[in-house]
């Protein structure tokens, strides 16, 4: 496999067609019929994942730096780039938004009814841009696709939206452009300094690594970007957007959403403010507010969850108690906990995507939502109830599920640096179940007794295809998971030495203990003798 | 492709083993492999027969499944594949067994298959761990497992669901076995929350029925609280020791752990609370009546033989680091002699026949914690095998009288309980091997000599008293008090076990005389493997009798040639946990609080438990006995027995409903109010602001004009002075 | 001289202002306007005398806007009067909130 991609040069340009084509795809979509629009935007967005794929044999696992990284000038009086690269972190993130869009498309073949072309038009323009997010290594470049990402789906939502699709629209496009224009100021300050610092204007994120910043000015930095980026998660009490924007958006639209899109704050984190500002990442009170409000959503936003009469609502609500797992992870500052985190990010796209997926289908098929309509289902659609259970166990984190995982990684990790928040954290495992399972039985189990569900279709073959797949990768994450965390490590591990860079002054200073408490174990297990 | 490496490897290397050399385990990935091959294929014949007939009720009707002998191939295969997985890997099992009983095998086994989770800080193995603890259980899990799914291919074999009723119960073994055989707490974890998935399945197995589906619910979501305690004390582990694996843990324990000190006893703790949630004990116990929903012979494999001592299990498992916890060792035989009593009270005034089996295996699961809380871990484990026997005897022997209840309300229309006690009598007449069999496990549970479960619950018994009596024993008042209420427990035990017996088989029938006349035995599929579990309920006892009962008459002055055998069996695994309690609590006390030693307690108990069978059953026999359609409410403290002291009802009161009254007022007032409402309303004001300044645009002409020249007139203004 | 010519300048500004505040006929509103011009362009060339020809300069792009403004103000007007039948600026007040 490596032979055939360095054949081609995939390592050379592979990165650029994955931004580019689906805005080619786009221009395509737009030229084709409208009937065969859906096709198109299919067919093109399935050739731009199993183009992706080559990444996974194209990255070099044990390395933590940017690969495949490539940098022209954009606009040079600036000092912006055009820079592309791909680490251990982002890697998982383009793998996720490139399976998740064929998919989310496939889901829409009968959800989109008017106004096709533009509909998947936009779907591709939004792939472009949240690839976009993860692979550009210029902070410059990295805002142009944040924001990018936010057109497609402002229409997406206002458009092809339920009856409050509007409020729903405007709603979300407000709260996180508010925040990302928060950020901006902060990218311009940073620039800023680096121009005075360096005396060449740059954008580029390795160059803005270097420039030093006190520690007042790392809060009021931190506080911007941790602004946008917890709007974008969403971290509690940032978080009424999502409820809202889920419900009014087309399945296709929740999915992206859920998926991909919630990822880029969490990524942003990872990304930017722990090796932008390592210094205010680490001081108690932003480590104690940022834990807090992650522990706040977990438990919170299942309760509320668990009182939703409209199922998607349901659904929305957990994504904010999953990526408080993430958020919980990250400020962690330990490799499980990061390690964790991530995991969850894909086990939330996998999960919550299918979710979404499978409440559009039984949408389509009854034209409700709310909970209290079925009932029974599981008689007359057995292949969905199946489909139905597993996604809902795996994102409840049932182990042998991709969830667990990926919870119980960032669990661990918090627990090795916070063990209170940990411990109440852990008690979002008992919510989950308050609040999926009710769901789980109102619809599919008790009796079937009204007429309308009698009549419901089980799966067809298309969306056996598109649920298949997620099913079949959460089971899969769930038992073998190593393949992905061995190639985050390296990435994380650079991460975590940047803010331990950061941390030493202030450790010496205060003479604090290091963590001794973690040892690796001196006797190794008596282990069978299939090896000698 | 490593598994089947591995495989190979056990194969080429079978002629090693043996002999009193290296054990060398035999496939021993095979053993879970095979119930979870059960699984795809009955799990696929299972949605095959659901979509056809999902077919025929989207057409208005239901599926005829024909007669017994015209089924489709979705309904015949379960019933080779399901017990035939099981009996293969019983199989393993018993090879695996018999190696390891001809070799020496001091340290566990670890059979590593792949790594599961690796993240540079954490290791954890997909790996069988094979030692004496893990074979006991394999062989219970594996071996009774198969026997009820022998039996359910008789009980199930009307019910529309079969091919998914196998399915359920293979994934069940599957995940019992992982829980058993993994070789690190998450992977035991994996397990364990596993079944609890099955147990759900299987409680709510009739799904369309709201009540069955609601009890499914109840018990996953009380099983969560438990594993919430099984996850927090994961974590506290791994702080400590940097691994989960079982064998580095255990070794370094003593060491790291200070005995007594707060990390122990926090860990014994937490692990305790996700036992209580598994094991149904006080408080999470409320889970295990409702389950009975379930088809019965679920009841006899899960709720009673297998999934329910997953708890005791972990705790025997864990020994070391729970006898390095005093306190939360005390806890752990505290709440198991507490539920003993407290379940024993409900089952008094049950009258439905699972029902009172269920409170009974409650109460039988908090003596095997009375035991590993007292250190006899392999007391513990011993009655958690007995238990395993006459336990599920006496649910599939309910099985098979609900059967047999269930056909002759049915021929005749009734809607009469089936499972009501009140309903039944004097089946002895009609069901001559059920009620033997039953006989024989009854004994077995009130603990009569020379029964199963006399020698299992004696000796967890009499350790509580030899314990409390030890030289240093940390509370030795309240381990008398446990031991006083044990015994207590034992003798509410006999009693409403004979209440059972009486009022199903003796006496006279209250059935109705059209119904009578299609009361039958169960078949043969079903009354063999009844009788093979009678068998090892009267006789499985023998393998671990005390020295001191072995000498004495109750042993026949030494004739039975495997005196604690299961006690030398587990030593390797609990060496380290008697270690430690021996070094801190010195020798234990061979007297009984009140005098007396290990034989004549034995002899006392016995003889009481016998009183209370023959007069209970002498005394209920003429007692008249109402059907329930015309029997009266009970009053006065019956009636706190019967609706079993209100627990659920306080738990609703003070968990449920509170609960769902904070969770809408979270989403009604703080989301919906106060973070919404802020949210709109600033919005609200800049749009309010936007309509004041659109007030000067009143598309007048002069308006503009006007406020154009005092506007240059103010500029003027500011800039002249 | 200068300080006659810029009161004057000043006396017809003010008419002229007055006239578009209070005036509801757009012709005469217009011409209030043309007076108002005229004042500017007088105050304009009286300056000129002092600082230089800059105003007088000024004067000429001042006249030349105000014929455009006359050419298209007017045929808007008409345009008004031929769809309303009204000059009256208090009929149209389309363009508000």
């Amino acid at each position: 496999m490596t032979l055939i991609l360095e054949a081609i040069g995939y390592g050379g340009w592979a990165l650029h067609a994955l931004v580019w084509l689906p805005v080619l795809g786009m221009l395509l979509v737009l030229r084709s019929e409208e009937e065969s629009a859906k096709h198109v935007a299919f067919w093109w967005s399935l050739g731009v994942f199993v183009l992706s794929l080559g990444l996974w044999w194209a990255f070099e696992p044990g390395w933590g730096g940017m690969q495949l990284a490539s940098s022209t000038p954009w606009i040079p009086a600036w000092g912006v780039d055009y820079a592309l690269g791909v680490d251990g972190i982002s890697l998982f993130m383009v793998l996720l938004t490139t399976f998740t869009t064929p998919l989310a498309i496939l889901g829409s073949y009968r959800y989109i009814g008017k106004r096709q072309r533009a509909f998947y038009a936009l779907m591709l323009l939004l792939e472009a841009g949240v690839v976009g997010v993860f692979l550009a290594t210029d902070v410059f470049l990295f805002y142009v696709f944040f924001e990018l990402t936010l057109v497609p789906m402002y229409f997406i939502v206002g458009i092809w939206g339920g009856e409050r699709r509007i409020y729903a629209a405007i709603k979300f496009f407000l709260y996180t452009a508010f925040g990302s224009l928060l950020m901006l100021v902060g990218i311009l300050y940073l620039f800023m300094k680096a121009k005075t610092m360096l005396g060449v204007p740059t954008f580029a994120l390795a160059e803005l690594l270097q420039v030093p910043l006190s520690g007042t000015e790392q809060l009021w930095l931190f506080s911007a970007f941790a602004l946008a980026f917890s709007i974008k998660v969403p971290l509690f009490p940032l978080h009424t957007w999502l409820p809202d924007a889920h419900v009014e958006a087309p399945t296709p639209g929740s999915v992206v959403l859920a998926a991909v899109l919630l990822k880029m704050g969490t990524y942003g984190f990872l990304r930017f403010l722990l090796p932008l500002f390592p210094v205010a990442s680490q001081h108690p009170t932003v480590v104690s507010v940022m834990m807090v409000l992650a522990v706040i959503g977990i438990v919170y936003a299942a309760w509320v969850a668990a009182v939703q009469p409209d199922a998607k609502k349901l659904v929305a609500y957990t994504s904010v108690a999953h990526m408080g797992f993430v958020v919980l992870g990250i400020f962690a500052l330990t490799l499980n906990g990061i390690q964790g985190g991530l995991v969850v990010m894909i086990s939330h796209g996998l999960s919550t995507g299918a979710l979404f997926l499978l409440l559009g289908m039984l949408y389509e098929r009854r034209h409700t939502r709310e909970i209290e309509a079925f009932g029974g289902v599981g008689r007359v659609a057995p292949l969905f109830a199946t489909a139905f259970v597993i996604t809902a166990l795996a994102s409840i984190g049932l182990p042998g599920t991709s969830g667990f995982v990926g919870e119980f990684l960032a669990l661990l990790g918090t627990f090795e640096t916070h063990p209170t928040i940990a411990i109440v954290a852990s008690a979002g495992v008992i919510f989950a179940a308050y609040y999926m399972l009710p769901m789980v039985q109102k619809v599919f189990f008790n009796a079937l007794e009204k007429p309308e569900n009698r009549e419901m279709e089980d799966l067809s073959g298309r969306e056996l295809v598109i649920l298949t797949p997620l099913v079949a990768l959460m089971i899969l994450v769930g038992w073998h998971p190593t393949p992905i965390l061995e190639r985050m490590e390296p990435s994380i591990e650079v991460v975590l030495e940047r803010v331990e860079e950061a941390a030493a002054p202030v450790m010496e200073a205060e003479m604090l203990p290091g963590s001794e408490t973690s040892h690796a174990p001196e006797t190794a297990p008596t282990t069978s003798s299939e090896t000698d | 492709m490593t598994i089947f490496s591995t495989l190979l490897t056990s194969v080429v290397q079978e002629g090693h083993g043996g002999g009193g050399g290296d054990f060398v385990p035999f496939l021993p990935g095979l053993v879970v492999l095979l119930p979870l091959l059960g699984f795809v294929i009955n799990g696929f014949l299972a949605l095959r027969h659901a979509r056809r007939s999902a077919d025929a009720v989207r057409a208005g009707g239901e599926l005829d499944l024909g007669g017994p002998g015209e089924r489709p191939a979705t309904h015949t295969l379960p019933s080779l594949v399901g017990p035939g997985v099981m009996l293969l890997a019983f199989l393993v099992t018993l090879v695996n067994f018999v190696r390891m009983l001809g070799s020496e095998l001091h340290e566990p086994m670890v059979v590593h298959y792949w790594t599961w989770i690796d993240t540079g800080a954490f290791h954890v193995s997909a790996a069988l761990q094979l030692d004496q603890l893990s074979m006991v259980m394999m062989m219970v899990v594996t071996g009774v497992g198969f026997l009820i799914h022998v039996f359910s291919v008789g009980y199930m074999k009307d019910d529309p669901g079969y091919p998914r009723y196998f399915a359920y119960l293979n994934l069940f073994v599957f995940f019992m076995l992982v829980l058993v055989m993994g070789s690190s707490y998450p992977l035991m974890f994996v397990g364990w929350e596993g079944v609890g998935l099955c147990s759900y399945l299987l409680i709510g197995y009739w799904f369309s029925d709201r009540e069955k589906a609601d009890a499914g619910k109840k018990a996953f979501i009380v099983n969560r609280i438990g594993d919430f305690g099984f996850l927090v004390a994961m974590f506290f582990l791994f702080v400590t020791f940097g691994t989960l694996d079982f064998v580095p843990v255990f070794h370094d324990a003593p060491d790291a752990l200070v005995y007594g000190g707060g990390l122990a006893t926090a860990i014994s703790l937490f692990f305790l609370l996700g036992a209580t949630g598994k094991s149904a004990q006080i408080p999470l116990y409320v889970w295990l009546p409702d389950a009975m929903a379930g088809p019965t012979p679920v009841s006899a494999l899960i709720h009673a033989a297998t999934m329910v001592t997953a708890g005791v299990y972990m705790v025997a498992r864990s020994s070391t680091l729970f006898a390095l916890s005093p306190v939360g060792s005390a806890t752990v035989a505290g709440i198991g002699v507490l539920t003993a009593l407290f379940a024993a009270t409900i089952a008094l005034k049950q009258n439905d026949i699972k029902k009172v089996l269920a409170y009974s295996t409650v109460s039988q699961l908090g003596y095997m914690f009375l035991g590993v809380g007292v250190g006899a871990y392999a007391a513990g484990v011993f009655h958690l095998m007995t238990h395993a026997f006459f336990k599920a005897l006496l649910f599939l022997g309910s099985g098979a009288v609900i059967h047999s209840m269930h056909h002759a309300l049915h021929h005749t229309h009734n809607h009469a309980d089936p499972q009501d006690m009140r309903n039944m009598g004097g089946l002895r007449k009609y069901m001559p091997i059920t009620w033997t069999v039953m006989w024989l496990a009854t004994l077995a549970i009130a603990g009569i000599w020379p029964f199963a479960g006399f020698f299992s619950k004696d000796e967890i018994i009499w350790q509580t008293a030899a314990f409390g009596g030890a030289e240093h024993a940390p509370f030795p008042g309240l381990y008398t008090a446990y031991w006083v209420i044990a015994l207590a427990a034992a003798m509410l035990t006999a009693f409403y076990m004979t209440r059972l017996m009486v009022m199903t088989f003796h006496g006279s029938n209250r059935t109705g005389s059209a119904e009578e006349k299609h009361l039958h035995e169960a078949p043969a599929v079903m009354w063999v493997p009844l009788a093979v579990l009678a068998v090892l309920s009267t006789f499985g006892g023998w393998i671990n009798v005390p020295e001191a009962i072995r000498e004495s008459f109750l042993g026949g002055f030494g004739v039975l040639p495997m005196t604690e055998w299961l006690h030398h069996w587990l030593e390797p695994v609990t060496a380290t946990a008697h270690h430690i309690q021996e070094t801190n609590l010195g020798e234990l006390s061979h007297y009984a609080p009140f005098g007396g030693g290990e034989v004549a307690w034995a002899v006392i108990s016995t003889v009481m438990a016998l009183v209370i069978v023959v007069a209970a059953s002498r005394v209920l026999v003429r007692g008249e006995v109402k059907p329930a359609a015309e029997d009266a409410e009970p009053t006065g403290f019956g009636k706190v027995l019967y609706n079993k002291w209100y627990v659920d009802e306080l738990y609703d009161r003070t968990v449920v409903q509170p609960l769902l009254r904070l969770s809408r007022f979270c989403w009604k007032w703080i989301d919906a109010f106060l973070i919404d409402g802020a949210v709109n309303a600033a919005g609200l004001v800049a749009r309010g602001m936007g309509w004041a300044g659109s007030l000067f645009q009143t598309g007048n002409l002069n308006t503009y004009a006007f406020f154009f020249s005092l506007a240059a007139l103010v500029i003027l203004g500011v800039v002249v002075f | 001289m200068i300080t006659e010519a810029l009161i004057l300048s000043a006396i017809l500004f003010v008419v002229g202002t007055f006239g578009v505040l209070v005036r509801r006929n757009a012709i005469i509103m217009f011409l209030c306007i043309e007076l108002q011009l005229n004042a500017v362009n007088l105050a304009f060339v009286a300056l000129s005398r002092l600082v230089g020809i800059d105003g007088q300069v000024f004067v000429f792009f001042v006249m030349t806007v105000a014929a455009a403004e006359a050419a298209v103000g007017l045929a808007i007007i008409i345009s008004i009067f031929r769809h309303y039948e009204s000059v009256d600026v208090n009929n149209f007040n389309l363009l508000k909130w």
